[in-house]
């Protein structure tokens, strides 16, 4: 049976990849920073889809961690997902280094480590799949998540020059820019219900994505426009607005 | 994040916010740095059980920890639903040993619910079979429990509405099956006397049932059908079902998209049981093997028929009454018919024993049905209560949504008993909700 990676693990958006993933009769490694945490689901993939499923620490700011980290996966993965993230706070961030530090490496710079070295195994095994949970977050600068979202515009960017750069070598990466996501992580916003994903919908869009070879998805899926048209504003009318 | 929250019934209805945790770390978090919440699962009890000013919502900590696929016994966190659990049991030969008519409830919720089922009579409620649990008391420690270890802790918390504290893991035993089918009969009864006997009739029957028209006068007043149910054997399939005897083909659901104005679903119902009773039994009985999920869970094949009531909401109205008591349940359905307000269908169904604390089950009659929220309606069950009092009966916690806090002291015998285990876990009031306020049990 093939092999998923899933970085990042622990949070409600992975737990769903996982099962949908399972769900198709794959094997799942999980993998989070705090390993014990994720034995519950371990056992959960098991018994609920008969897969197998093994728990790995994984902490994507320690980035010479990562070549051991994926070393020491028994077997090698078929597909690799990061779904790691960190929101953290816009306004401390402005003038805190530490929190800023944290936005960015934990989803830029610490995505681009671990993937450097799955993109090197995939390549030259001359297969494999990456899949990078982004944001629309990324496309366009706001007054209110700039940190975060520059950070994903990074990974947008590196994620589609992999796909280029692997595309010769027979592997392929998808890019995924979910819109909002009822999560943990966005529990105290505010979200408009018709425009926000439950994390099921956003993992059958990845699986769907995976299968059909997709470079680039939103989810859910409307927010391509949505994206089209906030990133058509001019930016002089941009920067006035309270968004 | 503030946000509207109502359960099953539509009513009530308030504001109040509701967090999420995956991880036992975030729930102790959250209880930390607030002074009061109710664990809430699938919101599918009816009234103000689950809800409160903050509630944490149990959805997410849904993870199976471990099933013994010999022995059938089952362990998992408590947000896991029933639907999700049968998928996973019945095609290894396993099932639910207690299940409501609804799948889409939680464990957490069975539990403190102490669900029933239409096997009451013969497996007794949900508390029956579970082995242990694990419970958040209002200290935040962690209690493991069962019948005999922390017994108090155990027995306050099957049926004690969530105000025991947060309950985190359940392991309990599941019933064993051959095929996914129910060999099905259905009895036409011409009145309550007949229905009556006929349960007697057929109490060797594992699950059994009754739609009883609540309109009906004269001669044919408690007119009904008897429904009663034991699990298919194999040789008791056709040949289409016995190629796969556990696996059950997907099928697809109904859904009322919005609220309805409330007198649509009283006229579908009134249609429906006609044609039953009418048309499909035009012999007085019928038989059939029939998938499990038409057999135990009808309704929820039309998602959110809730809203069949409309924007106001409904109550269910479920009470039991002592089985000696027969006369006090003519009276209240005469009450029903008279006035008219309720639904044109309830759901009768007769109980074994049982030994709790302050589950809701006793050996009787109960009875339930809907009464769309309107002017007067309270007034009205307020009338029903007294007669329910008279006749040595009580109410459904899950059910309710207004009962007046003395009906609950008066009727539920281990009330004080009750409130004071909550106190030796919940000395803080820590777990309360909207409805354990109102029955002046967290005041």
């Amino acid at each position: 049976m093939p092999t998923v990676l899933i970085l990042g693990a622990g949070s409600d958006m992975a737990v769903a990849i996982a099962r949908e993933f399972a769900r198709n009769k794959y094997d799942i490694q999980l993998a989070a920073r705090n390993v014990a945490s994720l034995s519950a689901l371990e056992q959960d993939l098991r018994i609920r889809y008969q897969v197998s499923a093994s728990s790995h620490a994984f902490d994507a700011t320690d980035f010479t961690s990562h070549a051991a980290f994926y070393r020491s996966l028994s077997q090698a993965p078929d597909i690799t997902i990061t779904v790691f993230g960190y929101l953290g706070s816009q306004e401390k961030g402005q003038s805190d280094w530490t929190e800023a530090a944290r936005i960015l490496h934990t989803n830029y710079t610490g995505a681009v480590s671990i993937l450097n070295i799955v993109a090197d195994e995939y390549a030259a095994r001359g297969n494999g799949t990456i899949v990078g949970i982004s944001s629309v977050a990324g496309e366009r600068g706001r007054q209110s998540n700039y940190l975060y979202g520059s950070a994903k515009a990074g990974f947008t960017a590196y994620l589609s020059g992999l796909r280029n750069r692997l595309f010769l070598k027979g592997a392929h990466v998808l890019s995924v820019q979910p819109g909002f996501v009822y999560t943990r992580m966005t529990e105290n916003l505010k979200l408009p219900a018709p425009l926000t994903a439950q994390p099921q919908d956003v993992a059958r869009d990845v699986y769907r994505a995976v299968i059909a070879k997709k470079n680039v998805i939103y989810t859910k899926w409307f927010w391509r426009y949505i994206m089209l048209i906030i990133k058509s504003i001019p930016e002089g009318i941009f920067k006035k607005l309270k968004l | 994040m503030e946000k509207r929250l109502a359960n099953w019934g539509n009513y009530p209805a308030i504001s109040c916010d509701e967090s999420t945790f995956s991880q036992e770390e975030q729930v102790q978090d959250f209880i930390s740095t607030h002074s009061s919440v109710i664990a809430r699962g699938n919101g599918r009890c009816y009234g103000d059980a689950s809800l409160a000013q903050h509630s944490v919502s149990t959805l997410k900590y849904d993870k199976v920890l471990a099933f013994d696929t010999t022995k059938g016994i089952f362990e998992c966190q408590s947000g896991i639903t029933l639907d999700q659990i049968l998928d996973i049991i019945v095609p290894q030969g396993w099932f639910l040993p207690v299940t409501p008519g609804t799948k889409f409830i939680t464990v957490g919720g069975a539990v403190a619910s102490d669900v029933h089922g239409k096997n009451h009579h013969v497996d007794g409620s949900f508390s029956g079979h579970i082995i242990d649990m694990d419970i958040i008391t209002g200290n935040k420690e962690t209690i493991t429990c069962s019948a005999n270890n922390h017994s108090d802790l155990f027995w306050a918390t099957c049926g004690g509405m969530g105000l025991t504290g947060i309950i985190t893991r359940v392991k309990f035993g599941l019933k064993k099956i051959s095929t996914a089918y129910i060999r099905q009969k259905q009895i036409k009864a011409r009145n309550l006397e007949d229905l009556i006997r006929l349960f007697e009739e057929y109490k060797d029957y594992t699950y059994s049932m009754a739609w009883i028209d609540c309109l009906k006068k004269g001669d044919a007043f408690g007119r009904g059908i008897l429904i009663v149910g034991e699990h298919a054997t194999p040789e008791e399939l056709n040949e289409q079902q016995r190629k796969a005897p556990l696996q059950l083909a997907p099928k697809r659901k109904l859904s009322v998209p919005f609220n309805l104005p409330s007198f649509v679903l009283n006229t579908l119902t009134v249609k429906a049981f006609n044609w039953l009773y009418y048309l499909k039994n035009t012999k007085r009985e019928i038989n059939g093997v029939i998938p499990y999920e038409p057999f135990f869970y009808p309704l929820d094949a039309i998602l959110h028929w809730n809203r069949g009531y409309g924007k106001a909401g409904f109550v269910q109205y479920q009470f039991v009454l002592p089985l000696e008591k027969k006369e006090g349940l003519v009276a209240i359905l005469q009450k029903i018919s008279d006035a008219g307000l309720g639904s044109f269908l309830a759901v009768l169904k007769v109980f074994g024993k049982q030994d709790s604390l302050i589950s809701f089950p006793m050996e009787g009659y109960t009875l339930a049905l809907d009464f769309p929220v309107r002017k007067g309606l309270f007034e009205f069950l307020d009338k029903l209560d007294a007669i329910v009092l008279q006749y040595g009966g009580r109410l459904y916690l899950s059910k309710d949504a207004r009962m007046k806090q003395e009906v609950f002291w008066q009727s539920y015998p281990n009330a004080q008993k009750f409130a004071d285990i909550i106190k030796t876990y919940n000395g803080a009031k820590l777990f309360r909700s909207v409805q354990s306020d109102r029955l002046l049990l967290t005041e």
